[in-house]
């Protein structure tokens, strides 16, 4: 039973559709991964999933709920967690201040869920006070996700988490989203380097001209060998 | 005698230019707009300060030695804010709920500009209006010579000080309220990443009424205190709006450190270009050596033009300003 899901979603920008009939969906404690070549509707599809972008056919559950017609604000307050793949965070505020205005709309566990972020993401410990704009992109990655898990969120929704950064950064950021998914929170993410993303993932979904080809096991589709050789490279 | 005429007038300049030019500098970071009505804003609280300061004298309520225009201060802000929220309820609105370009909003503001300007000429005329009353002098030169024993004497007119005071005490409320309060830092948060604000659930409508009250306040309080110090006339904010301007750009727009930077720069840049700086060669070469002239480097007449001058440059040589301002 999905925590998550979107389910025969259709949607795009203006009259052309980038996504057609697809079913994508993350399971509590688990983590989905949607992978696909460039344009395969991977980010289309995950915005419409948090509303911002207007579905034109299918529907939206969170926890059994319809939800598809919630603006995102609200969706935060249902238990969304969204992380977007650029101007993911407030740069000329301080470390700190990122994170207190990621839980703006519920500050009753603010110090509690503080310190669950700086233990998560020790380096940001000594740069708590520094402007976020002048941090290195892994950091500043962990600053855009610190502050989408501020909420508490039920699910968190990555884009592209790995993008314009190193691999060895990249390596523990998919730990820590190991780590987080352990403690409950059900993560669906959509990522370019499909290997490792699969590596990690429950549950993948293979996307190709915004139409669902392939879902299974993340292992078990780094075993298939069509997956391996449309998007894996051999 | 430089603190007589640099020193203390480019402090209270500075400090009116200061204040205006954070208006200026809050709703372009937040608002993503340059706001040429600022100068009438101004002016609307200078004019409610007037009418309130008449009710006040009439009804004979007042605070001597200090102004009458400070006992009414808190009322005429609030006269201002109301006339801002109305005109951005009425005006802006529109163009902010259609997206428009920062550039069509710029060109709203100046319809805005005329039309308080036109207004508040309407209400109380375009004359000469001075509503100074109270000590006019916190310490004169003759005071202070007897005081410190010194050879020039250094005045302290009551406007100057209240001007420097107010400034410095409104300057530190409102960096306390954006570092330091959880809707200060919402504010900041919007004028960084809007989308990323709104996805936070940070309210926009919370955040363009609490600008508004804060640029509302701003501008009666540099309006009342410049039109104090020099006499009201309503013409005269028209053209501070190039001053203010060039403070909040040099600067660095967008940042308000900057635009308080910026506003002591241009105005002791304004005060030691024009400076008749006659006199401290009367002081340093024997009489019959002394010009004829005023020896200011520009005549007072171009005292608008140096402004300009600054802007340029700035704009030629380092155009994010002083402190990195923002580029919308």
């Amino acid at each position: 039973m999905f925590l998550l899901s979107g389910e025969n979603i259709t949607c795009g920008y203006g009259s052309v559709d980038i996504v057609s009939n697809c079913n994508i969906g993350v399971k509590k404690g688990e983590i989905s991964s949607i992978v696909g070549p460039n344009g395969a509707g991977k980010s289309t599809a995950m915005k419409a999933l948090f509303g911002l972008l207007p579905l034109k056919n299918g529907r939206v559950l969170l926890n059994g709920e319809d939800i598809t017609n919630l603006k995102p604000q609200q969706r935060v307050l249902k238990g969304m967690g969204f992380v977007p793949q650029t101007n993911n965070i407030f740069p000329s505020l301080t470390v700190q201040e990122n994170l207190e205005m990621g839980a703006f709309i519920d500050q009753s566990s603010l110090k509690e869920m503080l310190e669950y972020v700086f233990e998560l993401f020790p380096a940001l410990i000594d740069k708590k006070h520094q402007e976020a704009g002048e941090l290195s992109g892994g950091q500043r990655q962990q600053v855009a996700v610190g502050r989408a898990l501020m909420t508490k969120p039920k699910v968190l929704m990555l884009d592209e988490p790995s993008a314009g950064v190193s691999p060895i950064i990249m390596d523990g950021l998919f730990n820590k989203v190991l780590q987080i998914a352990k403690e409950g929170t059900a993560v669906l993410m959509v990522e370019q380097n499909a290997k490792q993303a699969l590596k990690i993932s429950n549950l993948g979904f293979v996307l190709n001209q915004g139409k669902n080809l392939f879902t299974d096991n993340g292992n078990s589709l780094l075993k298939n060998k069509q997956v391996r050789q449309a998007f894996l490279g051999g | 005698m430089i603190s007589n005429y640099i020193v203390i007038p480019g402090l209270t300049y500075g400090s009116q230019l200061a204040l205006g030019a954070l208006g200026i500098t809050i709703v372009y970071s937040v608002l993503r707009f340059s706001n040429f009505a600022h100068g009438e804003f101004m002016s609307f609280g200078a004019m409610s300060s007037i009418l309130l300061c008449w009710l006040f004298i009439s009804l004979e309520i007042n605070l001597y030695p200090l102004p009458t225009a400070i006992l009414v201060l808190p009322i005429a802000i609030i006269f201002t804010i109301f006339y801002c929220l109305i005109v951005d309820k009425l005006i802006f609105k529109f163009y902010r709920q259609q997206n428009s370009k920062s550039v069509i909003n710029l060109i709203v503001s100046i319809g805005v500009m005329f039309f308080t300007g036109g207004l508040i000429r309407f209400i109380v005329g375009p004359g000469d209006k001075n509503f100074f009353d109270g000590e006019r002098f916190v310490f004169k030169a003759k005071t202070f010579k007897n005081f410190t024993g010194l050879n020039e004497g250094l005045t302290l007119k009551t406007t100057q000080g209240i001007t420097i005071l107010i400034t410095v005490l409104l300057v530190i409320l409102l960096f306390w309220f954006l570092n330091k309060t959880k809707t200060g830092k919402s504010m900041r948060a919007y004028s960084d990443n809007k989308d990323l604000a709104l996805l936070s659930g940070i309210n926009p409508e919370k955040v363009v009424l609490i600008t508004w009250v804060i640029t509302g306040t701003l501008a009666c309080v540099a309006g009342t205190l410049y039109g104090l110090d020099k006499s009201y006339k309503p013409f005269t904010y028209l053209h501070l709006v190039l001053p203010i301007f060039s403070a909040a750009i040099v600067g660095g727009v967008g940042n308000p450190v900057g635009a308080i930077i910026g506003g002591f720069v241009i105005a002791f840049s304004e005060l030691i270009i024009t400076f008749a700086y006659k006199k401290i060669f009367f002081y340093f070469l024997p009489s019959f050596m002394v010009p004829e002239g005023l020896l200011q480097i520009l005549s007072t007449d171009y005292k608008i033009a140096i402004s300009f001058i600054i802007l340029v440059l700035v704009l030629l040589i380092k155009p994010t300003g002083i402190y990195k301002g923002k580029v919308i």
